[in-house]
Parts: structure tokens; C-alpha cells; sequence
């Protein structure tokens, strides 16, 4: 992991710091891709899904090969607002088979900033945390054209990488293309297990040009096209014929406005998410279906930030509007019966307003505060007669709409000394229910075997977190230890009801959306590093949730003790890597939720890369390795249904730079 | 020439909206009264002709709103008659009558009359029903009697059987005509059947309402409502569809202390009542 300084404005965003500790430890930045792609990523044409596994904060929970659904601090998407350069996008799948972050991939993006809790949430009231994935981009210069091409393949699944992208620049304006195909066919568990239905296809081109219209300012403008086809989904009943994006925006960026203010940045965007889960390629299944689904997003963010001796100010307005729709048509098994037809998604609407400040403040040169404060209109409103009336089967009294306010708040201190850093964080957030939460309708969770059915009439969602961060540095050694809890009031959870009737053939019962009290979640991590010598560096990485609800309930989908450590080897333009990843057994999980208990296990991957120089800028990085060596047949706690991990993957990627 | 061209629009205008307002004045009543209504059958006598109308142009089993107007042989409309009727089926064996409502003035009409008939069984070429229809106007006394085609329903709307009480009852089907995905209003009739010519409406009793999907594993939905009677003697309760398709209502039927009459309750080893109702939408 790599951590970035995030105080103060720096205008070459390049100025990567190698000390991870003095940088702030309040957020965490997963560096994903870097212009030239020079980083010692073991594998750099790996899905984004990897890069964010990566992170201490993130889990990624496993549905199949593709479209792995981030969990931060422990929490399921519902809980934490990700959002790519600032833009607000929503999912169009009702089981989540398609997170924000698989509309993009790697070739679009810088990096990801995640933070802890509401601390430095711009994007949005949050519970969890926020994931911004900022956009790579170029920028004004002299007159250059330079690019890339990149293929890889990996053994395993035979997946096929190919790729380009091409920067121009000159003083007045820049464009950037970029592409990326990836196709991959059923991977094999270790022992050779082939898992059917682990397919996938994806498609994506991203564009993106900026234009100076004078000293200090420029417009931008920013385009993502994504589509993947013939996905399946191994722990899933549904394969997904059909996942497509569009995300654009366009923005207006203005610098040094006053000696006060030095930058003031307003985007407006829109996206648009079509979503088509099928079974056609099951070849048994008790009844056939389809469940398409749509979002539609159309949203703006105004910022202002400022400087001012020893303040560092932000202030965002930001709103958006989202129709999320989603719908379910099953054929009848009887020959001429009508098809069964229902709104899985009743066409809800989101209209969310949002003011944000923040504020941090050195009080000397070894203490750092920051504060920030948001507050937030949120309003939902069903626009489908057809989907209120199906709710209103649930609850006939329920209004066609709902208006929340959301308060959030931080503050932080940190401290640093000549070889240890802390920091300390509260937090206070709320969030309105998810579009699932609220207003699903029959909505199948095949890990538990439940229909889900959503309750509108719930309140708010609140989280009170604390986090704190110990880093210490010396010489060749680097520790830190960090942690994080959350007591989250009124937490939302799918609990069984009895007396309802199951939609979903053969699913165990039924689900409403209700709330516990409180559950609280703590999270863990130790990172450490030592340089050994000036070639071989030493990594290593623990981390453990725990994740607890009202009466002792265990909350599903927690981290058991994982760990991670790496021997690399570096010289000149060489490198080489052995690293082990494994985790304990997982003893804490609840069965309610359909978790099963799980051994422990120990993966062995080694990587090797060269970069060999040509004339001029042109590069070609060849980079190749093996993963899961001893080809282990395992599956971790983040596995949906338990379905075993990629045995056996020796991979190569070639990377060329001119 | 200015002058002129004013003159023709407005000529125009003028003769155009007086056009309209007189094509306006044709027939309101009569458009206005059958519409959406369409023609099954004409009965005739030498003085009058019958035209009965319902929804979808025919008559089937279970519960059907009938509307009819009386016409003169020029085609003219009778607004003031006083009219009853009995539906009749001719069996090979036996004759035997239906539950079936008085006439009345049809709501908002000044011609057409409306009433209800149950039919509880569909008519062949050899087994077939006849309506009789009596009239009087101005006094005077008219009848006009013919045979009428009577089809079986594609789903199942009405069930006659006997009761554990050895009385045989008819139930059919009234709302929802239109289901939707949704808690729709419910409305059934309950008629027993006293000899062939006689079906009392039945009062207080209740009908246990169980909507399942075959289809679907037999799923069943929430927030239903048992059906008792209401102030027009029919019997009214609350059934919610989860979804479209075909659904099959499994019916129980208690007398005023309880009992059961007809029916046997939903189980996991049950699949159907004995009774029950289709919907398909």
C-alpha cells in the first residue's frame, strides 16, 4: 500500500511520497494507475477489484470472477458512498451484481481515496466511509503525444487482456483515450475444479479532454463508456447477459480566484446503468426469468477551497437525482399461461441536496486538526403506480414519498513526532435506507435462501465511530497499527418474518427489512515494512473485523484474522516478489445469513517484472508470475455461497510505453 | 378585397362550429349509455326488439352484469318500462333455473336497464339456456323469450356444489374484473339453492380467501381479507396479487356460527381447496 500526502495543494499530483508515514493516515489512497505504470504492482493489468482488495479498509465480496461488491470497515455498499471523480453513480442490479467500481477498470483511473467514517465525505452522507475513484488524467504541457499498449493473459482462466491509451497535450489543451478488453472463460479451483458460469467479457473506452480557456482556468470533460457481456455468476442462481454504462461529465475548474480562495471546481455529470440478469445459460433452473434493471443519475458538485495561514478550507454543494427501476418477469412452466410480471424496483426516485464543509487546521508544525460538518436533503419518491400498489400490499398506509435530513460531522487531531505519528477521529454520520432496503420487492439473497422484502417506514441510520492510527518510523523499519469502531443506532437488517409466503421457488422464507438497535463493528490492521537491504524489502499486513449486532447477533461477512507478507527484490529495472496471503479460521459467522464455517489457509504467489528501456521514452515492462502456486483448493469469508477461489494462475503482462 | 377574406374565415369559423355542436347534438344519450358495452344478443317479439349487452359481448358462466334497452320496431328506445326476468336451463331431463338479480334503470341512463345473472353452468347444443324477459309499458304487458348462449368461462369464476350441510349453494366471482398487481377490492355472491326454481342469497356467513400461485410453488401473498357480507347482500373482502400471471384462490366457506360448509384449508400436504377461483392477468 502506498500512502499519499493529502494536506495541503500541491499542483503536480505526481509528488508520490515513499515515507508512508508522514502522510495523512486519516485516508487511504490505493494507487491504481500511474501514467507510465512504472509502480512495482505485482500484476498492473489486474481488475480493479484487486487493486481495492489490496487496502486494509476494503473487503471484496466474491460473486463469481467479476463485479466483486466492496465492503469498507466491514459494510456493504448500502453503508458507504462510492463515487468516481466526485460523481454519484447507482448500481442497477437488485443483487448487487454490479458495484460502481465494476463500470470502470483500471485504465481510467489514478487511484482510489478511501476514507474512515463521515471524515472528508464529499461525496455524500455515509455510515461506513466514502471511495472516491479519481479519474487518470492528463494535463496542459508542451507538445507531446505519447501512449501505451498492453496485453496479458492468464492461464487459468484463459483470460485475454488487450489494451492502449493515447495522452496529447500541449500548452492549451490535453486528450486522453484509452481502451481495455478483457475476456475470460470459467476458471478452475485449485485441484481443477472448473467453476462454471466464472465467464466474462468487458468492454471499455474512456475519453477525456481538457481545454484552457485562460491562465487558471479550464473546462473538462470527461466520458466512460463500459459494457460487459455473457458474465456469470458461479454463487448466483442469475448470469448477467448485459451490464452497459455511460458516465459523463463535464466541469469548470478556476485557480488562484483570490490570495483566499485557490481553487474553485463545479462538474455536472450524468449516468445512465443498464443492467440484464438472465438464466438463459442454466440449463436447469425450477423457473425461468428476467430481471433487467436501470438507474439513471443526474447530478452537479460546486467546490470552493481555500487557504488561509494555517487553514486548508473546502466547501461542496452538491446535489443529484437518481430513478432506479428494476423489474422481474417470470415465464410459467404451463404452456399459453400468462407471464408472471412484477416491479422488483418500484421506479424509485432520489433527489439529494448536500452541503459540506471542512476545515483542517495546523495548530503547530507537529498537531493537525480537521473538521468537517455536511447536511444533507434526501428525498425518495415512487413515480410507479404499478410499484406502489405492490407495496402498498406490504403497507398499505405507505405514503409515495419520503423526505430525511442527514447530518454528518469529524474531527481529527494528529500528531507527529521525529519517528511515531497518531492520529485521532470521531465521526458522526446518517444515511436513509438503500432503494433495496426501503423499497425491494421480493428481492432473492441466494447465500441466505431468503426473499427480501423492503420496509419504507424505517428511520435513519446512525453511526458514531471513532479511529486511531499509531505509525512509528525508524531507519529501515516501518510499523502501524490502526483501528477503527463503529456503533452504528438503528442498524438495517434483513431479519425473517414468518407468516409470508416465499415469491422465490424453493428459497427458505422471507426477509423484511427491520432494525436492530445498535451493532457495533471494530476493524483492525498492522502494517509493518522493513529494508532489509538496499535490494530485498520486507512487507507484511494483519487485519480482523469483528462485527457484532443487538442480543450478540453476529453480523455476516466479517474479516477473520487475514494476513499477508511479501520478500521483494528490486534492482535497477528488475524485480522479483514472493509473497504468502492465508487467514485463520473463521469461527465467528452466523448461519442465519448462510455463513458456514471455514478452515484456515496459506496461498504462495511469486512474480517477477523487467522493464527494458528503448530509445527515446519507449519502455516495455514485461511483467510475469504465478499465483496460488500449490494450486490450494480454498474459499475465504468473503465468498459469496462459498464457492472456491482461482486455483492454479500463472499470468504475463506486457506493458509498452512510447 | 381584405374585408372579404375576413368575412370567409369568419364564415367559416362560424359554420364549422355550428357543424360541430350539431353532430354533438346526435344521439348523446344512447353512445353515452352503452359505451363501452357490446351487443350479445337480440331478442325480439313482434313489437319490440331486446338488445342485450355486457362487457365482452357474451354471456358465461359465473356472475354476469347484463344491460339491455328495449326498442321499438323504428329503432326508437323505451325509457319507462318495468321489467323482470328468468333465466331458464332446458336439460334433457329437467329445467332448472339461477340466481339472478331484479332489473333496474340502469345508473345514469334514461333506457338502458341493468341487472345480474349467475350462471352456474355453460349451455350446449342439447342442454341450453333460454331468457325470458317480461315487460310492462304504459300498462301493458309484454314477453319475449328466446334462447341465449351461454360459454364457459377460460377461468374458473363460479363453483356450485354441496355444503356439509347437505344444501347446495352457488358462490361466483363478482370483483376484481380488472386485477392488478396490488390489494384489490373483492366482491362474491352466495345464493343456495332451494329447489329448481328458487336461489335465496345467503346472509351472514363467511368466505375464507387463501390466492396462491401454482406455478410458483404455490407462493401466497399478504394482507388478505376474508370475505363478509356487505349492505348490498354481496360479500366484499380485500385480495392482494404479488405479482401477475395465474392465480388460483382457495375458498373455505363458514356459516354465521362457524362451520365449515365447503372447503378444506391450504396446507403443505393440501395443495387446493376443493373450492376455489382463477384469475389470470
Amino acid at each position: 500500500m502506498v500512502l499519499w500526502s493529502g494536506v495541503g495543494f500541491s499542483q503536480t499530483d505526481t509528488t508520490r511520497r515513499q515515507d508512508s508515514l508522514r502522510s495523512e493516515q486519516l485516508q487511504e489512497v490505493i494507487v491504481i494507475s500511474q501514467r507510465n505504470l512504472k509502480d512495482n504492482t505485482t500484476k498492473p493489468l489486474a481488475t480493479l477489484d484487486h487493486y481495492l482488495e489490496k487496502s486494509g479498509m476494503v473487503n471484496m465480496i466474491r460473486r463469481g470472477s467479476y463485479a466483486w461488491e466492496p465492503y469498507l470497515n466491514g459494510m456493504a455498499t448500502e453503508r458507504s458512498v462510492i463515487t468516481i471523480d466526485g460523481m454519484r453513480i447507482y448500481a442497477a442490479c437488485t443483487d448487487k451484481m454490479d458495484p460502481i467500481t465494476s463500470y470502470v477498470e483500471v485504465t481510467n483511473l489514478a487511484r482510489a481515496t478511501i476514507h474512515n467514517g463521515s471524515t472528508s465525505s464529499t461525496g455524500g452522507s455515509t455510515i461506513a466511509g466514502t471511495l472516491d475513484l479519481v479519474r487518470k488524467k492528463g494535463s496542459f504541457g508542451q507538445s507531446a503525444l505519447n501512449g501505451m499498449a498492453f496485453t496479458g493473459f492468464e492461464t487459468n482462466n484463459k483470460q485475454k487482456i488487450v489494451g492502449g491509451s493515447l495522452n496529447y497535450s500541449n500548452p492549451k489543451f490535453f486528450s486522453d483515450v484509452d481502451f481495455t478488453i478483457r475476456d475470460a472463460g470459467n476458471y478452475r479451483a485449485g485441484g481443477g475444479q472448473e467453476i462454471q458460469y466464472s465467464q466474462f467479457t468487458k468492454y471499455n473506452i474512456s475519453a477525456q479532454a481538457g481545454y484552457k480557456i485562460q491562465e487558471h482556468q479550464q473546462i473538462e470533460a470527461s466520458l466512460i463508456y463500459d459494457k460487459a457481456v455473457d458474465v456469470g455468476y458461479p454463487a448466483l442462481p442469475m448470469d448477467v447477459s448485459l451490464a452497459k454504462a455511460l458516465i459523463g461529465s463535464v466541469s469548470y475548474t478556476r485557480h488562484h480566484i483570490s490570495p483566499l480562495i485557490y481553487q474553485w471546481q463545479t462538474k455536472v455529470y450524468y449516468n445512465d446503468v443498464t443492467h440484464v440478469m438472465d438464466d438463459t445459460k442454466r440449463p436447469n433452473v425450477p423457473i425461468r426469468m428476467d430481471m433487467p434493471g436501470w438507474s439513471k443519475t443526474a447530478g452537479f458538485y460546486s467546490m470552493l477551497q481555500g487557504t488561509s495561514n494555517r487553514h486548508d478550507w473546502k466547501a461542496n454543494l452538491s446535489g443529484h437525482y437518481n430513478k432506479s427501476l428494476a423489474e422481474m418477469t417470470m415465464f410459467s412452466n404451463t404452456p399459453n399461461e400468462k407471464d408472471m410480471f412484477m416491479l422488483t424496483w418500484p421506479g424509485v426516485q432520489t433527489y439529494y441536496g448536500d452541503l459540506f464543509i471542512e476545515d483542517k487546521y495546523a495548530l503547530s508544525d507537529r498537531w493537525n486538526a480537521a473538521f468537517s460538518a455536511g447536511l444533507a436533503v434526501h428525498h425518495n419518491n415512487i413515480d410507479n403506480q404499478f410499484g406502489l400498489q405492490s407495496l402498498r400490499i406490504f403497507y398499505p398506509e405507505m405514503p409515495g414519498s419520503k423526505i430525511r435530513l442527514l447530518k454528518r460531522l469529524s474531527a481529527s487531531v494528529r500528531h507527529d513526532a521525529t519517528n511515531w505519528s497518531y492520529t485521532f477521529g470521531a465521526a458522526y454520520g446518517e444515511r436513509a435506507p438503500s432503494v433495496s432496503e426501503g423499497y425491494g420487492f421480493y428481492l432473492f439473497n441466494s447465500f441466505d435462501r431468503f426473499d427480501y422484502i423492503g420496509n419504507p417506514d424505517m428511520r435513519n441510520e446512525k453511526s458514531t465511530s471513532v479511529n486511531a492510527s499509531l505509525a512509528y518510523q525508524k531507519a529501515a523499519f516501518t510499523a502501524k497499527i490502526s483501528g477503527s469502531y463503529f456503533h452504528i443506532d438503528d442498524y438495517i437488517l434483513g431479519r425473517p418474518k414468518n407468516g409470508l409466503s416465499v415469491m422465490t421457488i424453493g428459497a427458505y422464507g422471507v426477509k423484511v427489512y427491520e432494525q436492530l438497535n445498535y451493532a457495533a463493528i471494530l476493524n483492525t490492521s498492522i502494517d509493518l515494512g522493513y529494508q532489509v537491504t538496499k535490494e530485498f524489502l520486507w512487507t507484511g499486513q494483519l487485519g480482523y473485523r469483528r462485527g457484532t449486532g443487538e442480543n450478540g447477533l453476529l453480523l455476516p461477512l466479517m474479516q477473520p484474522l487475514t494476513y499477508n507478507s511479501a520478500v521483494t527484490f528490486s534492482r535497477k529495472s528488475f524485480f522479483a516478489d514472493a509473497s504468502i496471503n492465508g487467514s485463520s479460521s473463521h469461527k465467528r459467522y452466523n448461519p442465519e445469513f448462510g455463513e458456514k464455517g471455514l478452515p484456515s489457509y496459506a496461498i504462495f504467489n511469486l512474480s517477477l517484472a523487467n522493464r527494458f528501456k528503448f530509445n527515446g521514452a519507449q519502455a516495455l515492462t514485461l511483467k510475469t508470475g504465478v499465483e496460488n502456486l500449490f494450486d490450494r483448493n480454498y474459499t475465504t469469508f468473503a465468498d459469496w455461497n462459498r464457492i472456491p477461489r482461482i486455483g492454479r494462475n500463472f499470468f504475463i503482462n506486457l506493458i509498452w510505453n512510447f | 378585397m381584405n374585408t372579404l377574406k375576413i368575412l370567409k374565415y369568419f364564415l367559416i369559423i362560424i359554420t364549422g362550429n355550428f357543424l360541430i355542436s350539431c353532430s354533438k347534438d346526435d344521439n348523446p344519450i344512447i353512445e353515452n349509455e352503452l359505451n363501452g358495452l357490446k351487443l350479445v344478443t337480440t331478442l325480439s317479439n313482434t313489437t319490440h326488439k331486446v338488445e342485450l349487452y355486457t362487457l365482452n359481448g357474451k354471456l358465461q358462466t359465473g356472475f354476469n352484469n347484463i344491460f339491455f334497452q328495449i326498442k321499438n320496431t323504428d329503432g326508437t328506445t323505451i325509457d319507462n318500462a318495468t321489467a323482470s326476468w328468468i333465466p331458464e336451463m332446458n336439460m334433457m331431463s329437467m329445467k332448472h333455473s339461477c340466481p339472478y338479480s331484479p332489473i333496474s334503470k340502469a345508473k345514469n341512463s334514461t333506457s338502458t336497464y341493468t341487472g345480474f345473472v349467475v350462471f352456474q353452468m355453460a349451455g350446449s347444443e342439447s342442454e341450453y339456456w333460454d331468457l325470458s324477459l317480461n315487460y310492462s309499458i304504459n300498462g301493458k304487458d309484454y314477453t319475449v323469450k328466446d334462447r341465449i348462449s351461454v360459454v364457459e368461462a377460460n377461468r374458473r369464476v363460479v363453483e356450485s356444489f354441496q355444503g356439509s350441510d347437505g344444501k347446495r349453494y352457488i358462490l361466483a366471482m363478482v370483483e376484481p374484473t380488472a386485477p392488478k398487481v396490488a390489494i384489490n377490492d373483492m366482491k362474491a355472491v352466495l345464493y343456495r339453492m332451494d329447489g329448481m326454481m328458487n336461489f335465496p342469497v345467503v346472509d351472514d356467513y363467511k368466505i375464507v380467501i387463501d390466492p396462491r400461485m401454482p406455478g410458483m410453488a404455490n407462493h401466497s401473498s399478504p394482507n388478505n381479507t376474508d370475505l363478509v357480507q356487505g349492505t348490498d347482500k354481496m360479500y366484499q373482502g380485500k385480495l392482494s396479487l404479488t405479482m401477475t400471471g395465474y392465480w388460483k384462490i382457495n375458498l373455505q366457506l363458514f356459516d354465521a356460527i362457524g362451520t365449515v360448509i365447503k372447503g378444506e384449508k391450504v396446507t403443505e400436504t393440501n395443495e387446493g381447496s376443493s373450492i376455489y377461483f382463477e384469475l389470470e392477468f
